[in-house]
């Protein structure tokens, strides 16, 4: 199972190049046969107490806190969840031109809006909506001339259907059928 | 030869020890070896070859185009590449090959650097465990390393860990020693977080600084092209190449230096290292923790200033990126309906049912689920409550960043991840929208203010896999920062995967008997 050694290349010092010193010795011993499984399961629990020791012995920075500094923001702040109506799925669908499929496709948007609640948290009186962090400055524009171009075939290529110069879509001025339908005809065209 | 950092290979190609020929043949076979690791969607083997030959001829006349001539490098399959397929590891793309080179690419090319191939991610970089593409996960290296073996007894195949993601096929790339350098891209955190779990160098540059010509968009007002390197001086070199205003990205920005090679002996004296206290969340796990630590202590003790700072609005921070993310994911993705490039159904009822089909056949659920939500964020009834909101949350997380800044704070130091890569058995037991929310908790918020933040590898942890920590800086700072965490990279020892015993491989070996296989770890 040995698909790599490993080799301390850099200089250290430290707390983890003790512990990667002990994992090198154990690796230098990889001799391979059986005989040897005892005295290496030996040795590696001393590495893994020495570890153990070095981990905890070491003495906390104490700019860096001990404990987590923040919990997910309680249920019984959030706003009541929002729901989702049979007609509002069609919508959703019909827009985004993507099904959910099932079920839990569902339970997946239910859950990423309640994550997206915990925003009504947080106070954002008076504060502006931020689009871009490049805000602050005008962004290079180049002259308005043509550049490049002429690659009409090139792109054409890239389509699965075409006539001379034209890219060829069915029918068009069609609704999407009803759900039912929809379901049915994308089940059919499941890959 | 292969272990090397990118500034020593060159070295030896210019001095002749080594050919870019010999250099590219090793490098293929050991891509040949570690195919086990699904890091590679599309290996260019040939076109290396021809390329390899090419750079041999310049290099033998003394006429190298510069430091990466010759240097095989990979790149994330979001990155056009002319000629050569870019799937974004999605049936949607399956079959697409770009007519053109993203403007990062190009720049590699045009250096002389050979492209080995193009990496295994999450489908369109929607994840955190490159677990989710439709070309099948990607292996942590280290999960077939001897500590992570010797550590946790793990003799079972389907004990490997994650790469994380979204550019695991770039980290493992890097890690495993088939490429010297990898192109990902960090949306959220999607370089810093597999090259954490990786154990390699992830750089995500200030937004703008890098152009996005020709990379799949994600999110647009997040997106940054990532570079993942064996060394922190070899991101610099990177970087220093890949900067810089494009005519065709008009949000990329000039940049603020030339940068040439990092100082060796940076002098931390006069940096004042700020440790966020937002940054203990909660499942922060123990040894991440230590080694955080850790590090400050290194810092203070070389005489930095090291001081606790506070970012409040950190916890709201992973919210906010989730509806940005959604809604932007939505819009970009309107752009696959199978008319001029992609999958295209068969389904040819009407125009619409066309478009419904094509989507329905080229996203995974992880997409869907996405554009769904996004558009669901996006409605004329929520666009106020859910976008708008998010985007004034993302003002006061920008400011949050600029007031530390601005009190005299030159980096922050913070975990990159809550933890070592997990198992992928266990990775998957929750779905990918709450491993995104838990994976992403330090990384996207300099996303949302668009500053440069650096992973840098620190320490194997008790199972063997490696811990990173990132370093934050202002906007536009990114040499400085490469300059702390070098002097941080000097200092941690952290191993790096040789490549001496690869052929000691016995993983496809059917006569190696159970017991062999434990001893021989």
């Amino acid at each position: 199972m040995s698909a790599f050694s490993l080799a301390v290349s850099r200089t250290s010092c430290g707390v983890s190049p003790k512990i990667i010193r002990s994992t090198c010795k154990l690796l230098s011993n990889d001799g391979h046969s059986a005989t040897n499984v005892e005295k290496k399961f030996h040795r590696r629990s001393c590495c893994i107490l020495n570890v153990r020791r070095l981990y905890s012995s070491q003495p906390h920075h104490p700019k860096v806190p001990q404990q987590p500094t923040w919990e997910a923001v309680p249920e019984d702040q959030l706003p009541p969840p929002a729901q989702i109506p049979a007609d509002l799925v069609d919508k959703l669908e019909r827009l985004a031109l993507v099904d959910f499929r099932t079920k839990q496709g569902l339970e997946c948007l239910e859950k990423a809006i309640r994550f997206a609640d915990q925003l009504h948290v947080v106070d954002t009186t008076g504060v502006e909506p931020m689009d871009s962090v490049l805000e602050d400055r005008a962004l290079y524009l180049r002259g308005d001339t043509v550049k490049e171009g002429d690659c009409a075939e090139e792109l054409l290529q890239l389509s699965k259907k075409t006539v001379e110069e034209y890219f060829v879509a069915p029918p068009g001025n069609i609704p999407l059928p009803r759900r039912e339908e929809r379901a049915a005809m994308l089940k059919h065209s499941e890959l | 030869m292969l272990s090397l950092t990118l500034k020593e290979v060159s070295l030896a190609l210019r001095e002749g020890r080594i050919s870019p020929t010999e250099l590219c043949k090793k490098c293929l076979n050991r891509i040949k070896k570690t195919q086990h690791l699904n890091a590679y969607i599309t290996v260019t083997e040939e076109l290396a070859l021809k390329q390899a030959q090419q750079s041999e001829t310049r290099l033998l006349q003394g006429v190298p185009k510069g430091p990466l001539d010759g240097i095989p490098f990979a790149v994330k399959d979001n990155f056009c590449t002319k000629d050569i397929k870019t799937t974004c590891a999605s049936k949607m793309l399956k079959d697409y090959t770009p007519p053109y080179n993203a403007t990062m690419v190009q720049k590699l090319l045009d250096q002389g650097a050979i492209l080995m191939g193009k990496t295994n991610m999450d489908e369109f970089a929607m994840g955190a465990g490159s677990t989710d593409g439709t070309f099948g996960p990607v292996k942590n290296p280290w999960s077939y390393a001897a500590p992570y073996r010797e550590q946790t007894g793990a003799v079972q195949d389907s004990d490997w860990v994650i790469t994380g993601g979204s550019s695991g096929g770039s980290a493992a790339a890097v890690a495993s020693l088939t490429s010297y350098l990898a192109l990902g891209s960090d949306t959220g955190g999607s370089t810093r977080n597999p090259g954490a779990l990786c154990g390699v160098v992830a750089l995500k540059p200030t937004y703008g600084l890098l152009s996005r010509h020709g990379l799949i968009p994600l999110v647009n007002s997040m997106d940054v092209p990532g570079i993942l390197t064996r060394s922190v001086n070899d991101a610099a070199i990177a970087l220093g190449i890949l900067q810089g205003l494009d005519v065709r990205d008009s949000t990329t920005v000039p940049a603020p230096s030339s940068l040439a090679e990092l100082p060796e002996n940076f002098d931390v004296k006069n940096i004042c290292v700020g440790i966020p206290k937002e940054y203990h969340a909660p499942g922060l796990s123990e040894e991440t923790l230590a080694q955080w630590s850790r590090v400050a202590d290194l810092f203070e003790r070389a005489g930095a200033q090291v001081k606790q700072v506070s970012l409040p609005h950190t916890q709201y921070s992973i919210v906010c990126y989730h509806v940005l993310c959604h809604a932007e994911v939505a819009s970009n993705m309107a752009r696959f309906d199978g008319l001029e490039y992609g999958h295209r159904s068969e389904t040819d009822s009407s125009t619409e049912a066309m478009y419904a089909s094509t989507r329905h056949e080229g996203f995974n659920d992880v997409v869907r689920g996405r554009i769904l939500s996004g558009n669901y964020f996006l409605l004329k009834q929520n666009y106020q409550h859910y976008f708008v909101k998010a985007q004034k949350v993302r003002r006061l997380i920008a400011d949050d960043f600029r007031n530390v800044f601005s009190s005299g704070v030159d980096v922050l130091l913070t975990p990159t991840t809550l933890a070592d890569a997990a198992c992928y058995q266990d990775f998957t037991q929750e779905d990918n929208r709450t491993r995104s929310a838990q994976e992403d908790v330090f990384t996207q918020p300099s996303n949302m203010a668009g500053l440069p933040a650096v992973s840098v590898p620190t320490a194997l942890s008790r199972r063997g896999l490696p811990i990173g920590l990132q370093l934050v800086g202002p906007a536009l700072h990114d040499k400085k920062l490469l300059s702390v965490a070098q002097w941080m990279e000097q200092r941690v020892g952290f191993p790096s995967i040789s490549d001496s015993d690869y052929s000691r491989e016995s993983r496809n070996d059917p006569r190696m008997t159970k017991r062999e296989q434990t001893s021989a770890v």
